[in-house]
């Protein structure tokens, strides 16, 4: 039985967290919800601006593109987190703190450093270019950056450890007496990974999918630099509105449109699949 | 027994320093039920999981049908397993759970709906099918299990401590169905408990385990009745255990002088030495309690210090001379059989009720 607290006990624990939430991202949420229903073109309350963003192919076709940005970033997480989650719930304790710290080495370094350490891999002239040519793999360079290959690869550096996780959560969390219970019965390795481990870990799976689309539909600094003025996504639209066109409004009505995205599908997965799947 | 099925020799099994197996020697023959009866860290189900094949012995064979098995994956043994926690798929129905080892054996479609569903009869489950192992109760889930064990016929089936989760009452029930089902089907059982209870109630054969090693082996009534060892006779039911001297050894019979008691006549093979320090033990239904003095060996004064009321039996702790208090159980013939707490009786014992142990 769990120990039930008083409400002013939850109060007190919960409080301080709320009254930061509160002050620094609640009101200003606000204050965007306001700025985007007002001060479009005439200065009227209304949903000017989001018509605005809506009805224009250019906005729309950037829109598109951070969707199918997120949507490839998420696939290669998850097919490259998968295998480093399976080999992370079946190694002893040593092996195991070994591949975890390269795991989360990325998460402490900044993502400014990263990128810029792409950009030194992956230009024309970069490392991972001269090796192939030094190879005699190709004899053009590679077009690996500037476009939405190198935004993707990029991307899915970073945001990989929080595929992992949620991966090797769900999979650790397999009772192995399920496992032993599936040999006995005749089961091979193959068949016991389809029929036992595979459908176990799908939990995990779309809560990892889901942590990593939600964050890239967001990512603006890698983008910027690894995509250059040929990938633009939504973040950097906003961004442009905000600091060169000063169209508040309208980069508001943008922010507004990825949080309503973002909140269906979080809400979306807590109906299905419940948002303790993230952690657990 | 019949021929044997599974033969295991010399088998130990080592972890490092610790020995978790040793040096153990079994046969199951086939259709028989063998209990592995022991207390926790004995070496029962390390042994059971050899016999599976998911440990390796570190010494020893494993034979079944007298070819040894020990290289082969457990996937390869042709075993059924129950397991305590039962290890149902959570993912899968009733039905998708008990098909599935007959899926791993790619039998035809309409022949696993057909044995499925008299599995599922067998254990009193039929039209359950469609149902998720966490929408049925202990008891129906433990059904599952055992459904899901024998639906592709096995030649062996294993339990490890299959009961253990269920409170007493469905343990019961479920003890005299697994016996009748096993009888049914002529499976050949190895099972694994702790509950001496349950390994009384449901085996041919029981083998005693303490500390790696089989102790002893034989049917229930055998292990009760002529236990090799004080371990044995403690751990299947209840004795008294006395230290004693002997006094005399003469045509069979034997007086032993109890430390501080009475004086014991008892029957006996072994002759020892007068002198000779022995254990003594005798099980509490075997004493019997009179008002009167009787004409008998072993007929002992004593007083009542303990009366505890169970409903169809009664325990009396009966001090005879020198402080010596034995436990004696009684079964409960109405109020005015029993005795009183205080009371003066006198207490008495056949000489071959009691076991000598060196």
């Amino acid at each position: 039985m769990r120990p039930r607290s008083s409400w002013g006990q939850a109060l007190v624990l919960v409080g301080p967290a709320l009254i930061l939430l509160g002050t620094v991202y609640l009101y200003p949420l606000a204050r965007l919800l306001v700025l985007s229903l007002t001060g479009g073109a005439d200065g009227a309350v209304g949903f000017g601006a989001y018509r605005r963003f809506l009805e224009s192919s250019v906005y729309l076709g950037v829109l598109l593109r951070t969707f199918r940005i997120s949507l490839v970033v998420t696939i290669v997480c998850l097919v490259m987190a998968y295998p480093v989650s399976y080999v992370l719930s079946r190694v002893g304790s040593l092996t195991f703190r070994v591949i975890m710290v390269f795991v989360l080495l990325p998460l402490w370094t900044s993502i400014l450093v990263r990128t810029y350490a792409w950009m030194v891999l992956l230009q024309a002239n970069g490392v991972l270019n001269n090796l192939l040519r030094r190879l005699h793999v190709i004899d053009e360079p590679l077009r690996l950056m500037y476009n939405e290959a190198g935004v993707v690869i990029g991307m899915a550096q970073v945001l990989l450890p929080f595929a992992i996780l949620p991966v090797f959560a769900s999979l650790r969390n397999i009772d192995p007496r399920l496992h032993a219970a599936a040999q006995v019965m005749g089961a091979g390795p193959w068949r016991r990974f389809r029929a036992v481990t595979l459908p176990l870990s799908l939990p995990g799976v779309a809560a990892a999918g889901l942590l990593v689309f939600v964050q890239a539909l967001g990512f603006f600094i890698i983008p910027a630099l690894l995509g250059g003025s040929r990938v633009i996504t939504l973040a950097m639209v906003i961004e442009t509105q905000v600091v060169d066109l000063l169209d508040w409004s309208l980069a508001s009505s943008m922010a507004m449109v990825l949080l309503v995205v973002t909140v269906v599908l979080v809400v979306g997965f807590d109906r299905l699949l419940g948002l303790d799947k993230v952690w657990v | 027994m019949s021929r044997s099925l599974v033969t295991l020799v010399g088998v130990s099994k080592t972890y490092g320093r610790t020995v978790a197996v040793n040096n153990v020697s079994l046969e199951v023959g086939e259709g028989e039920f063998v209990t592995l009866l022991g207390p926790s860290g004995s070496g029962k189900t390390t042994t059971l999981m050899l016999i599976a094949g998911f440990e390796r012995p570190t010494g020893g064979e494993i034979l079944v049908r007298g070819e040894s098995v020990v290289a082969r994956p457990p996937e390869k043994r042709d075993i059924g397993m129950v397991f305590q926690s039962y290890a149902l798929f959570p993912h899968m129905t009733v039905f998708e759970n008990v098909a599935f080892p007959l899926r791993t054996r790619r039998v035809a479609g309409p022949e696993v709906a057909k044995r499925v569903d008299e599995v599922l009869t067998a254990v009193r489950m039929s039209g359950l099918g469609a149902r998720y192992p966490r929408q049925l109760s202990g008891g129906q889930q433990q059904r599952i299990a055992l459904a899901r064990a024998l639906v592709y016929r096995p030649s062996l089936l294993l339990m490890d401590e299959p009961l253990g989760a269920l409170d007493k009452k469905l343990r019961e029930e479920m003890q005299s169905e697994i016996k009748s089902l096993q009888r049914e089907l002529g499976i050949t059982t190895l099972y694994v408990t702790h509950d001496q209870q349950e390994a009384l109630a449901l085996s041919d054969r029981i083998a005693i385990m303490n500390g790696g090693d089989v102790i002893q082996t034989g049917s229930p009534l055998a292990l009760y009745e002529r236990p090799a060892t004080g371990f044995v006779a403690g751990f299947l039911g209840d004795v008294n255990l006395l230290e004693g001297v002997m006094a005399e050894a003469a045509r069979g019979l034997l007086r032993v002088q109890i430390v501080d008691g009475p004086e014991v006549l008892t029957l006996g093979e072994q002759p020892l030495a007068p002198g000779k320090r022995v254990r003594l033990t005798i099980r509490p239904e075997r004493l019997e309690i009179g008002s009167t003095e009787l004409a008998v060996p072993n007929a002992w004064r004593g007083r009542v210090r303990e009366v505890v009321f169970h409903g169809e039996l009664v325990r009396y702790g009966v001090e005879v001379e020198s402080r010596v208090v034995l436990r004696v159980t009684r079964p409960f013939r109405g109020p005015d059989t029993l005795f009183a707490r205080g009371e003066e009786i006198w207490l008495t014992s056949r000489p071959e009720d009691w076991r000598l142990f060196a």
